[in-house]
């Protein structure tokens, strides 16, 4: 049943990747960078569980914590062009 | 078998990637592949069961690489300009150091024997009685922390050192910047 999930994972990776090297926009790629940091924690958990070893799943909490960082400062950048702005503001120019 | 088969994926998944990576001519975009490249290659470690390595690359690679990579585009621009020689020369020298690696590798031990020096030490010992001695279900976990862990603690030192040091440098940039406009 876990050989089937980590399956299932493989092919909506490569979707994933498929979208992030063709995506027009930059907006595509991000997302598309995000699922495959989402697909990267499943992938953890099942194998953590395929190999009879769950305790992976720790791992995948900070998986999760880097990717909401990655997107957060990508974001950042595209809005303000600048990763030390202090937000909150519209950009001046 | 499935272990093989799920890294084969995901290796041909980062060809794929380093490919585009190349071929892209936005730098935005090859910081935001870079940055999936380094997520698939921690999957890729974990299937190895290097669990450790595949955190630091994580947290290194898809997280502080990513932003400081994008700090630098902003000192840039964001579109990488043609190259003005051919390629022939990098290539060339590409390929024979890669020759050159591939060639060093046929002296290594194959991949998994056992009777390596590495595993002959102290591997030993520390597979038999790290659980018992430390209670750490992951062996690697249990050196690095418990038998080595003098050695983890200065490392950490340093790493400490270093990010206080650049977080110091970074200020002092920032302050002077919006004091004097766009100086550099």
């Amino acid at each position: 049943m876990f050989a089937t999930a980590a399956f299932a994972i493989l092919v909506a990776l490569g979707l994933a990747v498929a979208r992030a090297l063709l995506g027009p926009t930059v907006f595509d790629r991000m997302l598309a960078v995000n699922s495959i940091g989402n697909f990267a924690i499943l992938m953890l958990a099942v194998f953590g569980f395929l190999t009879g070893r769950p305790e992976f799943l720790d791992i995948g909490i900070l998986y999760a914590l880097l990717n909401v960082i990655g997107t957060i400062a990508v974001l950042k950048f595209f809005r303000f062009g600048d990763l030390a702005h202090s937000g909150g503001e519209e950009p001046s120019s | 078998m499935i272990e093989a088969l799920i890294n084969m994926v995901l290796l041909t998944l980062l060809a794929a990637i380093m490919i585009g990576v190349v071929r892209l001519r936005n730098l935005f975009a090859v910081v935001i592949l870079s940055s999936a490249y380094s997520f698939i290659i921690a999957t890729v470690l974990i299937v190895l069961d290097a669990v450790d390595v595949a955190m630091t690359e994580a947290a290194v690679g898809a997280g502080i690489s990513t932003v400081l990579m994008l700090a630098v585009l902003f000192l840039t621009k964001t579109e990488e300009q043609k190259p003005k020689h051919s390629p022939a020369l990098p290539l060339f020298v590409a390929t024979v150091t890669g020759i050159a690696l591939i060639y060093g590798t046929l002296d290594l031990p194959a991949f998994g024997v056992p009777d390596q020096p590495i595993h002959t030490h102290v591997g030993a010992y520390y597979l038999e009685k790290s659980v018992e001695e430390t209670g750490i279900p992951n062996v690697v976990s249990s050196v690095l922390a418990s038998y080595r862990g003098f050695d983890t603690l200065g490392e950490t030192t340093v790493v400490f050192t270093a990010g206080i040091g650049v977080l110091l440098l970074l200020r002092r940039n920032r302050r002077r910047n919006g004091k004097n406009g766009e100086t550099s």
